[in-house]
């Protein structure tokens, strides 16, 4: 798994320095991307997804910015290391990003073709003609429509979702290794969307490109990612294959967000959002930045800050913990009372800083969690389905 | 839409087949740019069109000036001094004798190459301070946004009178440069504002995500998105360099004769006796600045609404 790995972040930390003080955007970010893996990145706004994915394109605001530690390693070498220009050659034929929004995108006194050609005339040298070419290639690999007859038209010919499909091409003209795409649907309608996360997942199963897809939208994510990390205050909260973290979310902020999502065949009852707002980055609160909207808040976690604890399956079938979950279920208390409760109705000998399975630290693609109490939450969640 | 046939290399499959299928339809230009859209605002604009006609009626003139004059401005008969129109001879004559039409038809060039060559210097130097400063922020912005603003604190007239008045070269280049050197702030903090604005938009981060360098982006994605409030800014610019290289000649230190231009013209005719007995000599080359003046100024206020969306 490692050979494959083709962008690893390790602990990266950035800050922004500004009027009212330090903004702590990252406080030690770690994940990874395999070559033709997809990894969504989660998060409310400001939660840091954006500014990752700049520091890792390099292609943050420095002089507000800084980069404080840690280290990003693409294809085994240390981006950060590396000087301007050759930062500068990386991106484009070996990463590219895609933006929000696809509108704005596009230099609108450029035609769509110029823009698409000018990938081949910088990165490749290529003629003017060569170029246009090449540029319709690519808006015929993206389904434009008519292709041949539009490359000279101007961004503002095009409907949004053309748009947004142009900048995938743009993205994707020099194949390169990774792709970031920045929430590349939210700007776009319902309709759109899908076509244009299909085509986009086509493309990256195609080259084997690796994908990290920024975005805050749950619908998106399930169909299209290998592995979910979710990002709270600057920091990777839970890191998870799909499918396990939509199963059994191992972090109440990851709950939180699951159980917002509005659900048809609950229609009429209450939409479920999770309580107060994100932390302002200019004062994070100590302890788990997430204690003050976690609803089993504990002491502990008001003071000391969670590491990312591995999460190992074995705990699912944990039998104390079944144990405990028939008991309940057997003693026949209603499940909303129990899940008020919370952490309380679950066995003090599941303490959650005990025990040397959890002090070890999580290799960067393990299943990971930053909860002091991710066993109780997985626990609760299992008692919730079974 | 066709599904590539070999998905390793389907960009190289392709090629061959689209570039000849490129290169034998001409496009037919339906698309319209900013630019196109700005040109055809302008056509309808009837004070556009008054102005640019006649910028190029002068402009004309003055590279051709015998087009419509055929004596030679500086063949004068003294016998002939301040009298009034005569046949051959509309304008009349000035205090030498010299005929005010030809005069006034040879001075357009010095006038409008003062301008234009001023204009010239000011949008060169003020766009690449404003243009750098705005681009790279920071210390640079500091360092060049202090220096517009010490020249911008130089009053423009008194500033080309104290250089003017201290060499003694003459012809129009000394005036040109010192306006070029003395005008640009204007133009250098219009271009910082616009280059700023223009580096925000999300197309330029799109073109640095995608690897384009700095001098590909300050170039291709910003300055043309830059560019339309210092055409304005210099057009406008245009109307008032050329009035105040008449100012210039009228106090003296600008353009001296024997060259022939307006403000020069406007000096020798300004005696308060002189205006009363024949008031002719210096009503048509002062008409003649105006007009010139205003055409340049409406011209600039018609691009300035073309080339502005917010005003449609």
């Amino acid at each position: 798994m490692s050979d494959d790995r083709l962008l690893e972040v390790r602990d990266l930390k950035v800050e922004f320095h500004t009027r009212d003080g330090v903004v702590k955007a990252l406080n030690g970010v770690s994940y990874g991307v395999d070559a033709g893996e997809t990894l969504a990145v989660l998060g409310e706004s400001g939660s840091g997804k954006s500014v990752t994915a700049q520091a890792i394109m390099g292609i943050l605001d420095m002089p507000p910015g800084r980069i404080a530690g840690g280290e990003i390693l693409f294809q085994g070498q240390d981006l950060l290391t590396l000087g301007r220009e050759e930062r500068r050659r990386i991106r484009g034929p070996r990463m590219a990003m895609i933006f929000q929004d696809a509108l704005s995108s596009l230099n609108p006194v450029l035609s769509v073709g110029w823009q698409l050609g000018e990938m081949f005339r910088v990165h490749r040298g290529a003629s003017r003609q060569e170029a246009k070419a090449r540029a319709v290639e690519l808006m015929e690999r993206v389904r434009i429509p008519a292709a041949r007859q539009r490359v000279n038209d101007y961004p503002h010919e095009f409907s949004g979702g053309m748009r947004q499909r142009i900048m995938i091409a743009m993205a994707l003209a020099l194949e390169p290794d990774l792709i970031i795409a920045d929430e590349p649907t939210t700007a776009l309608d319902v309709t759109v969307q899908a076509q244009v996360m299909e085509l986009l997942a086509d493309l990256q199963r195609e080259y084997r490109m690796g994908l990290i897809l920024i975005t805050h939208d749950l619908g998106v994510v399930a169909d299209v990612a290998d592995r979910i990390a979710v990002m709270y205050a600057g920091r990777i909260v839970e890191n998870a294959p799909v499918k396990e973290l939509y199963a059994t979310p191992a972090h109440p902020y990851t709950q939180g967000l699951l159980d917002s999502i509005p659900r048809l065949d609950q229609k009429g009852s209450e939409l479920y959002a999770i309580r107060g707002l994100p932390p302002n980055l200019l004062r994070i609160p100590d302890g788990c930045p997430f204690h003050p909207r976690c609803p089993r808040v504990r002491d502990v976690c008001r003071t000391e800050l969670p590491p990312l604890y591995a999460v190992s399956p074995e705990v699912t079938t944990d039998p104390g913990a079944e144990a405990d979950a028939a008991g309940a279920d057997a003693a026949g208390s209603d499940a909303v009372g129990s899940d008020a409760v919370g952490p309380d109705a679950v066995s003090p000998d599941a303490a959650p800083l005990a025990g040397a399975d959890v002090t070890e630290v999580p290799a960067v693609g393990e299943r990971s969690s930053a909860c002091h109490f991710w066993k109780e939450t997985l626990d609760d969640v299992h008692r919730h389905s079974s | 839409m066709p599904e590539p046939s070999r998905p390793d290399t389907p960009f190289e499959a392709q090629g061959a087949a689209v570039a000849e299928a490129v290169s034998s339809t001409p496009d037919p230009g339906k698309a319209r740019s900013l630019s196109s859209d700005a040109w055809h605002d302008l056509r309808r604009n009837p004070i556009f069109v008054i102005s640019a006609l006649l910028i190029l009626f002068l402009v004309v003139i003055s590279i051709w000036p015998s087009l419509i004059a055929t004596r030679d401005p500086l063949y004068c008969q003294l016998g002939r001094s301040l009298d009034g129109p005569a046949p051959g001879h509309w304008f009349g004559f000035d205090t030498q004798g010299c005929d005010v039409y030809t005069r006034t038809v040879y001075g357009a060039r010095a006038s409008i190459a003062v301008g234009v060559c001023a204009t010239l210097g000011v949008a060169l130097v003020g766009a690449v301070v404003g243009g750098l400063a705005g681009f790279f922020g920071g210390f640079w912005d500091a360092l060049l946004s202090r220096t517009t603003d010490v020249f911008f604190a130089i009053p423009l007239v008194l500033g080309a009178i104290v250089f003017l008045s201290m060499i003694k070269l003459t012809g129009i280049w000394p005036v040109v440069l010192v306006i070029a050197a003395l005008g640009w702030p204007q133009i250098a903090r219009i271009t910082r504002g616009a280059v700023i604005t223009a580096k925000q938009n999300d197309y330029v981060q799109a073109a640095r995500a995608l690897g384009a360098g700095n001098s590909r982006l300050l170039l291709r994605h910003i300055l043309p998105n830059a560019v339309a409030p210092v055409i304005v800014m210099a057009t406008i610019m245009l109307g008032t360099f050329i009035a105040l290289e008449a100012t210039l000649s009228f106090l003296g230190v600008g353009l001296r004769p024997p060259t022939v231009s307006w403000g020069v013209d406007i000096s020798a005719a300004s005696d308060g006796m002189q205006f009363r007995n024949a008031p002719h000599i210096l009503l048509y080359p002062a008409a003649a600045l105006s007009l010139c003046v205003l055409a340049f100024i409406m011209m600039g206020d018609a691009v300035r609404d073309a080339l502005d969306p917010k005003l449609r």
